[in-house]
């Protein structure tokens, strides 16, 4: 469904946005790289020092606005502080330290960009993201997100089903799950070359889901959140969100996905079956071995003193829409 | 340079020296977490940060003796104390942090973790360790302790063995951080293998 009416957020227009090379050229200035533009840069201090003490970097990647859908009828959670929930990732790809995706990020060149759709499928399809960004009518989903390190936020995501955005994709009957693939490009994720940075991950980063749990009403994709395109942090351009499982089901950046008759490999579990599961459902009654799964800490608006952590709920809360899919499944065992 | 005549004269500015530069993490982090620095949630940052601190000044620590033979400056001797002294402080920050901010002082939750996790409980290990090494670190202790001081003192050569591996096993992933120093810490007590030796030998008897 288009959603023609400009929401209150959508004030400002394509003119309203710098020209990127004034734009570019302006950070140059600032890092002291133009001949004149005598700064920092003639302190014989490295530019990246300075980005990293001063945190004055900005991006040079552009989000962009999107038109969409408002959430019908959002939680009661209040919402993540949007500078919190794109300054605090995981995304080993850009470095294993929480804000290392937002420092290392800003060169990424999150389009052009096409998503390969192959397998046992009917139809094999390539999916340009910049025309689903251009023609698809977005809707808002404002999710929880549990990360398996037991902390939690609350992200309003834009985007489609994972259904919709398949819908001309049609399984064959042997297709039993879905392989999901982080693009594998060392020049914009040096994290995919170099192990240290990287964390020792074999990449590229692997995801999976049942059929029927990517064709859930809640699996979505999301191209954007907070009302504008995703910083390359939070997965650019287009991230799988999956609210109900831990936050490394939810895969970024994705440039295939295969429908397979087996259970694809995982990432995590490739690296530590002990410790995460191919089915990774937020499960208060599993631990991790080694911290507890009971209660999260929830970053929303308080400070680092003043948050307390909070009980996690059987399937983070959406036991409601998922649990039927579970109910002949060992939960403890298939973690 | 830095002879020991001149390690002796200025010790006073060489202390307050030392002392500032192992501040300045403490500082740092202030300063990272008022200016966000280190993103929307640096607890975990925090964490690390102390403990890898406590490492660093470890290696520090253990540096000294070596240094002070190879280079006939006796005198460096006399600030293994104080630098020993940062190792528990910033070990006492990064428990702190775990339990204030990670925990939000959930004393039931903290009790359960330290049964549950190997990994923990090594770190508490290490930690007891310190807390006996920096109570006895006063003349007067030490002169009371007499021969067992060398004894108890002796298991810093212990820690350099349980902070690595209670490091490595806390990780989600990789190991090269976690290894790295626990290559540089067995070295540094194989350049002692003598003192090593005789506080093993200690315990025979």
């Amino acid at each position: 469904m288009w959603i023609r009416s400009k929401p209150s957020w959508d004030y400002l227009s394509e003119n309203d946005v710098t020209p990127e090379a004034i734009f570019k050229q302006r950070r140059l200035i600032m890092k002291g790289l133009v001949a004149g533009g005598a700064g920092l840069g003639t302190l014989g201090l490295p530019s990246t020092a300075n980005a990293a003490w001063f945190s004055s970097d900005e991006p040079t990647q552009k989000v962009m606005p999107l038109k969409f859908k408002p959430h019908g009828n959002p939680p009661s959670d209040s919402l993540t502080p949007e500078s919190k929930a794109t300054t605090h990732n995981n995304f080993y790809e850009f470095g294993t330290g929480k804000n290392d995706p937002a420092n290392n990020s800003s060169h990424f060149q999150p389009l052009p960009w096409q998503l390969k759709v192959d397998g046992l499928v009917e139809n094999e399809v390539t999916i340009d993201v910049e025309k689903i960004l251009a023609m698809a009518a977005f809707e808002e989903r404002i999710y929880r997100l549990r990360c398996v390190e037991a902390w939690s936020m609350v992200i309003p995501w834009v985007g489609l089903t994972l259904k919709q955005l398949l819908k001309d994709v049609k399984p064959l009957s042997g297709a039993k799950y879905l392989a999901f693939e982080t693009l594998y490009d060392p020049e914009q994720f040096p994290g995919q070359e170099n192990r240290r940075l990287g964390g020792g991950i074999d990449y590229p980063y692997r995801e999976g889901l049942r059929l029927d749990e990517a064709y859930n009403d809640l699996t979505f994709m999301a191209f954007g959140m907070y009302g504008k395109t995703l910083p390359a942090q939070n997965g650019a351009p287009l991230r799988l969100v999956v609210p109900w499982k831990y936050g490394f089901k939810s895969i970024k950046s994705i440039s295939r996905i295969t429908f397979t008759d087996q259970m694809p490999q995982t990432t995590w579990n490739m690296l530590g079956p002990s410790e995460y599961g191919f089915y990774a459902n937020v499960n208060p009654g599993v631990d991790h071995p080694r911290w507890t799964q009971k209660t999260e800490r929830r970053i929303d608006d308080a400070g680092i003193l003043g948050r307390t952590r909070i009980d996690t709920l059987m399937f983070n809360g959406y036991s409601e829409q998922v649990a039927s899919m579970y109910k002949d499944l060992d939960l403890t065992r298939y973690y | 340079m830095l002879s020991n005549a001149f390690l002796h004269r200025h010790s006073l500015w060489i202390r307050i020296t030392l002392h500032w530069a192992l501040l300045l993490p403490l500082v740092v982090s202030v300063f990272a977490i008022i200016s966000s620095a280190w993103g929307g949630d640096p607890v975990q940052q925090l964490i690390h940060f102390y403990a890898n601190w406590a490492l660093n000044i470890l290696v520090l620590c253990l540096v000294l003796a070596p240094l002070s033979r190879r280079f006939k400056r006796p005198a460096l001797i006399a600030y293994r104390r104080l630098v020993g002294l940062y190792v528990a402080f910033y070990a006492f920050l990064h428990i702190l942090a775990y339990l204030v901010l990670d925990l939000g002082l959930d004393w039931a939750l903290a009790f359960e973790e330290l049964v549950k996790r190997p990994y923990i409980l090594v770190g508490a290990l290490a930690f007891l360790i310190l807390l006996a090494l920096t109570l006895s670190s006063p003349q007067l202790v030490r002169r009371k302790m007499k021969r067992s001081w060398l004894k108890l003192h002796g298991f810093i050569y212990a820690l350099s063995l349980l902070l690595p591996l209670h490091f490595w096993w806390s990780l989600k992933s990789g190991y090269i951080e976690p290894l790295v120093y626990l290559l540089i810490l067995l070295g540094l007590v194989g350049l002692r293998t003598r003192q090593f030796k005789a506080w093993i030998g200690s315990f025979r008897s």
